[in-house]
C-alpha cells in the first residue's frame, strides 16, 4: 500500500504516537471507533497483535476518549475494520519493521534473518535482547505512518481470521460492563421532562405539585426542563407527578405520517442522478412503489449519560457513536471552549445508528453546567427512547422499467422519497442536539441535508442496481420540512432501495417468464456477486421452488453494500396463513478477509434478524399523543418464538481486503422476505411491514 | 412511610427500610449495588430486569420492594461469577451468545429458572420461556443454542 491509498483515519491522524504506545510489557492501541456489541475492539486487538508479533493479551485497546484517541468520526457504516483496522494495521507494521531495523543496525544483522516473537527480535531463531519496551525512544513514534510496511496479518496471520472470543462480552454475562452502572462520588440523578414527540416544547408546569411529590430541584432553561435529586427514586416520583401537570406546545405530525402516500406529497428538494443512457418515455413500464414507515432504533437499554462541570471543564461519559463529534457539538451549544471538554465512551445497549445516546449526553451536560462540581446522571425513560430519540427515516421508492426485446430490463428508473439519514451531532456543522433546541441554545436547521453520495449516500444508499442496464435514472426527493427528526439507522436507505430493486427484478423476470435467479445471473456482471447468488440458490434448493400462490413462498435477493463493499445473497422461506411466518433464511456473504469469523457471523445474523423484524412487524406510529408509540406494546419487535432458522456461509477470500459486515444484510434480507411473501401469495407485497393489514390492503388492490 | 423489609438476596440476609413506591430493581441496583439487573422499560415488556424470586422469574422493574419481604431473590450476580460461573454463563461465553449484552442478565436468569424446572427443554420450550425477553441485536439463535448447551453440560456433570 502506498501514500494515496492510506485509510482516511491515517490521513487525519498521521502520527504513529496517535495510535500506539508501549508501557511495561503492554501495548496500548488507540482507536476512535467504539464498541457497540459488534466486536470491533477484539478485531482491532487481533490486527495489532498480528502486525506487532505480540500475544493478544499484551494488547490493550483504548477507545473513544476524545480528545485523546484519534478522531475517526462516527462508528458507523460498517467501516471500522476498514478504517480503524486499516490504520492500526499499517501503524503496527511500521513499528515492527522499525524494531527489526534497530536490531539489524545495532547488531549488524541481515534484516531478512530477523523476526519478532512476542515483541522481541530474534535472529535466526535466537533472541537478540532487543524488544519494543527497551527501545521506545529509538522507535521514534512521533513521525507519520507512511503506509509502506508489509502487512503480516494478510500474509501469515496468527490471530486474524481466527474465531477469537470477544473481549467485551465476558463481563456482561456476569452482570457488568455498562454506562448505566457507573457511579461517581456525589452523583445526582436527573430526568428530563419530555412530551410525546421530539418537537414538543413545555408550555406550563405546576412546579409546586412536583416539589410536593419529592425533594427535587427543577431546572428550566427555555423549553428544557430537568428534575434533579440525590436519590433516583425521588426523580422518578417527581417525573410521574410532573407529567399530568405539564402542558405542551407541539405541531402534532399527520396521522398518516410515514406512509408512501404521505411521503410523496411532502415538500422536497429533488435531484436526478443519471448513469448511462437516458430513459425513453414509455407507456408499458412496470411500475411499483415500495415503502417502509418510520422506524425506531429500539435499543433495549434507554439512553444514559453522566456529566460533570468543574472549574470551567466539562467531562462527559456517553455511549455516543461519535465522541469527538459530540464534543464539538457540545462546545457549540454550551459556550465552553472545546479544549475544556472531554468526552469518554462507555458501553451502552446496542444502538444500530443514531439513537438517544448523544441527546442524553447533552441533557447531562446542560444540567451539570448548573450544578458545578456535581456529577449528573441522566437516565432516559423507555417512552423517551422511542418518541424523543431520532427515528429511522420513512421511505417510499418507486421503481419502473420496461422489458426490452431481449427480455431484459430497459428504461430503468428509481424515484426515492425520504427524510434525512444523517443528522448526527456536528454533521454539516450543526449541533443536532435536542436539549439545546429545547433550551433555545440552538435552532433546528432551516434546511435538511442528507449523507452525501461520496460517503455512501443516505436515501440513495444502494439506489444503483448492480445489473447491466443501458442506463439508470435515480430521482432523489429529500423531505425538506423538518418532519420527525430522522437520522442514521442500520443500513440507511439501503433497506428500501434493495427491496425495490430486487422486487422489481422478480416482477420483470415474471413478465419475461424467466426464473428469477437465472434472470439476475443474466445481467449480474460482478463475479463475486454471481458466486454468492449461485451458492445461495443452491443452499436454499431454489431449483425445487414451488408454484406461486400456495401460501408457502421462497424468495431471493442480492446486493453489494453501498455498491462497493461486501456482497450478500440471501433467500427466505415463509408460510402465510393469517400472518407471515418466516421459517428459514439462507445467506451467503463475501466480505473479503474476515478478521474474526465468528464475530462477523454474529453481526450478519443480527442484521438479518433486525431486518426481518423491520420487514414483518415494525412501524413507528405518529399522529397525536394518543397514537404515538411510547412502549414495546405500541412498537412490537421480533421475539424468540418468531426468529427463523439461519444458514450462513462466508466465502473464504483472505486475499481480498476486509470489509465491514454490520449492515450488509439488511437490504437483501428485507427484499428476500418480501419476495418470498409475494411468491407465497402470488401477489406483489411492497408496503412494509408485512402485517395482516398491509397484506389485506395489497390483496384488495390487486383484486 | 418506610417499612423494614427483610429478604435474602443471592443467599445473604438483608434488612432495609423501603418506601411503598420503591421497586425491587431500585433496591438491588442502588441500595445493594447489584447493577447487573438492567432497567429496560419499567412495564414488564422487555425482560431486561428479570430476577428470580423464590426460583420464579419476576420483573424487578415493577415488583414492589416491600413485597419481596421474606423472599429469596437471585440476580445475575448470584447465579455465578467469573471465578465460579453458572453453566449458562459458561455456555453463553463459549458460544459468544450476545452482542451488546444488555438483554443477557435477564435472559440468563430466565433460562436458569427454566433449566431448574425442566432440565432438558426442547428448542421450542426454550424459545417459549425466553419470549418475554427482547434482544435487539439479533443474537437469538446463539442464545437458544447456548441454553441447550448449558442443559447438556448440567446433565453431563455429576450432581
Amino acid at each position: 500500500m502506498t501514500g494515496p491509498s492510506l485509510p482516511r483515519s491515517l490521513l487525519t491522524n498521521p502520527r504513529l504516537s496517535q495510535w500506539i504506545a508501549f508501557e511495561a510489557g503492554r501495548v496500548l492501541i488507540s482507536s476512535g471507533k467504539v464498541e457497540l456489541g459488534q466486536g470491533i475492539l477484539t478485531a482491532l486487538q487481533q490486527i495489532a497483535a498480528d502486525e506487532l508479533c505480540v500475544d493478544m493479551a499484551r494488547v490493550e485497546i483504548v477507545s473513544g476518549q476524545a480528545p485523546l484517541t484519534p478522531d475517526e468520526v462516527y462508528t458507523a457504516g460498517s467501516q471500522s475494520v476498514e478504517m480503524s483496522g486499516g490504520a492500526i494495521g499499517l501503524v503496527c507494521a511500521q513499528v515492527r519493521e522499525t524494531l527489526v531495523a534497530i536490531a539489524s543496525d545495532r547488531l549488524g544483522l541481515d534484516p531478512a534473518t530477523c523476526s519478532v516473537r512476542d515483541g522481541r527480535v530474534h535472529a535466526d531463531g535466537a533472541p537478540t535482547g532487543i524488544d519494543y519496551w527497551g527501545n521506545i525512544d529509538a522507535l521514534d513514534l512521533d513521525r507519520p505512518c507512511d503506509g509502506s510496511a508489509p502487512l503480516l496479518s494478510r500474509r501469515k496471520p496468527r490471530f486474524v481470521g481466527m474465531p477469537v472470543a470477544r473481549i467485551d462480552l465476558s463481563e456482561k454475562v456476569f452482570g457488568g460492563g455498562f454506562i448505566h452502572d457507573l457511579t461517581l462520588e456525589g452523583m445526582r440523578h436527573a430526568r428530563v421532562l419530555r412530551g410525546g414527540f421530539r418537537d414538543a416544547r413545555l408550555a406550563t408546569l405546576d412546579e409546586a405539585r412536583v416539589r410536593r411529590a419529592a425533594p427535587v430541584d427543577i431546572l428550566r432553561i427555555g423549553g428544557f426542563t430537568a428534575l434533579v435529586a440525590k436519590r433516583q427514586r425521588d426523580v422518578e416520583v417527581a417525573l410521574a407527578a410532573a407529567r399530568p401537570s405539564a402542558s405542551w406546545t407541539v405541531d402534532a405530525p399527520d396521522a398518516d405520517a410515514g406512509t408512501a402516500d404521505w411521503l410523496v406529497r411532502q415538500q422536497c428538494s429533488t435531484r436526478t442522478i443519471q448513469a448511462g443512457a437516458e430513459p425513453a418515455p414509455s407507456n408499458s413500464a412496470i411500475r411499483l412503489r415500495f415503502s417502509r414507515p418510520y422506524l425506531s432504533h429500539g435499543s433495549i437499554g434507554p439512553s444514559c449519560a453522566i456529566a460533570r462541570f468543574d472549574a470551567g471543564r466539562l467531562e462527559v461519559w456517553t455511549h455516543s457513536q461519535g465522541v469527538e463529534q459530540l464534543r464539538q457539538a457540545l462546545s457549540m451549544v454550551l459556550d465552553i471552549d472545546i479544549a475544556n471538554i472531554a468526552v469518554s465512551h462507555r458501553h451502552g445497549a446496542g444502538c444500530y445508528g443514531h439513537n438517544g445516546a448523544d441527546d442524553a449526553a447533552c441533557d447531562a451536560a446542560m444540567i451539570a453546567k448548573h450544578f458545578p462540581g456535581v456529577p449528573i446522571r441522566v437516565q432516559w425513560t423507555r417512552s423517551d427512547e422511542l418518541s424523543a430519540a431520532p427515528l429511522g427515516a420513512a421511505m417510499a421508492v418507486e421503481a419502473s422499467a420496461t422489458l426490452g426485446e431481449d427480455g431484459m430490463p430497459a428504461d430503468w428508473k428509481l424515484e426515492i422519497w425520504s427524510g434525512s439519514h444523517g443528522q448526527r451531532p456536528a454533521m454539516a456543522g450543526r449541533p443536532n442536539l435536542l436539549a439545546a433546541e429545547e433550551a433555545g441554545l440552538a435552532q433546528p436547521a432551516a434546511d435538511v441535508l442528507d449523507v452525501p453520495d461520496a460517503a455512501g449516500g443516505g436515501g440513495t444508499r444502494n439506489a444503483f442496481a448492480p445489473y447491466v442496464l443501458r442506463g439508470q435514472t435515480i430521482t432523489h426527493n429529500l423531505l425538506t420540512r423538518p418532519t420527525p427528526h430522522t437520522s442514521a439507522l442500520r443500513g440507511l436507505g439501503a433497506q428500501v432501495n434493495v427491496l425495490a430493486i430486487e422486487g422489481m427484478m422478480d416482477e420483470l423476470a415474471a413478465a419475461a417468464a424467466i426464473d428469477p435467479v437465472a434472470y439476475r445471473l443474466r445481467s449480474l456482471p460482478d463475479e463475486r456477486a454471481r458466486r454468492v447468488l449461485a451458492r445461495c440458490a443452491e443452499l436454499c434448493r431454489w431449483s425445487a421452488r414451488g408454484e406461486a400462490g400456495t401460501g408457502v413462498g421462497l424468495g431471493i435477493a442480492c446486493s453489494r453494500y453501498k455498491n462497493h463493499a461486501a456482497h450478500v445473497a440471501l433467500a427466505a422461506r415463509v408460510e402465510i396463513e393469517d400472518e407471515v411466518r418466516l421459517t428459514d433464511i439462507w445467506c451467503v456473504a463475501d466480505a473479503g478477509l474476515v478478521v474474526n469469523p465468528d464475530g462477523a457471523r454474529n453481526q450478519i445474523e443480527g442484521g438479518i434478524i433486525q431486518a426481518a423484524s423491520w420487514t414483518l412487524k415494525e412501524a413507528f406510529s405518529l399522529g397525536d399523543e394518543t397514537t404515538v408509540s411510547r412502549g414495546w406494546s405500541d412498537y412490537p419487535i421480533l421475539r424468540f418464538s418468531e426468529v427463523p432458522e439461519i444458514t450462513l456461509e462466508m466465502i473464504d477470500a483472505p486475499d481480498l481486503p476486509p470489509l465491514g459486515v454490520g449492515e450488509v444484510a439488511v437490504g437483501p434480507a428485507s427484499a428476500a422476505i418480501a419476495n418470498a411473501a409475494s411468491h407465497a401469495l402470488g401477489a406483489r407485497l411492497s408496503t412494509l411491514p408485512l402485517t395482516r393489514e398491509t397484506i389485506a390492503a395489497a390483496l384488495l388492490r390487486g383484486a | 412511610m418506610d417499612e423494614t423489609v427483610r429478604l435474602r438476596v443471592n443467599g445473604e440476609q438483608v434488612e432495609l427500610a423501603c418506601g411503598k413506591d420503591e421497586r425491587l430493581i431500585d433496591l438491588l441496583r442502588e441500595r445493594l449495588g447489584l447493577t447487573g439487573t438492567r432497567f429496560g422499560c419499567g412495564e414488564e415488556m422487555c425482560g431486561a430486569c428479570m430476577v428470580l424470586v423464590d426460583d420464579r422469574p419476576a420483573y424487578a422493574c415493577t415488583f414492589a420492594a416491600t413485597d419481596a419481604a421474606g423472599k429469596d431473590v437471585i440476580t445475575i450476580e448470584g447465579l455465578g461469577s467469573e471465578a465460579a460461573p453458572h453453566a449458562l454463563q459458561s455456555a453463553f461465553l463459549e458460544l459468544q451468545a450476545g452482542q451488546c449484552g444488555y438483554c443477557l442478565s435477564g435472559i440468563i436468569v430466565s433460562a436458569a429458572a427454566l433449566l431448574k424446572r425442566n432440565p432438558a427443554p426442547s428448542r421450542a420450550q426454550i424459545a417459549e420461556a425466553l419470549d418475554p425477553h427482547l434482544c435487539r441485536c439479533g443474537a437469538h439463535h446463539r442464545i437458544l443454542k447456548a441454553v441447550e448447551a448449558a442443559a447438556h453440560q448440567i446433565a453431563a456433570s455429576p450432581a
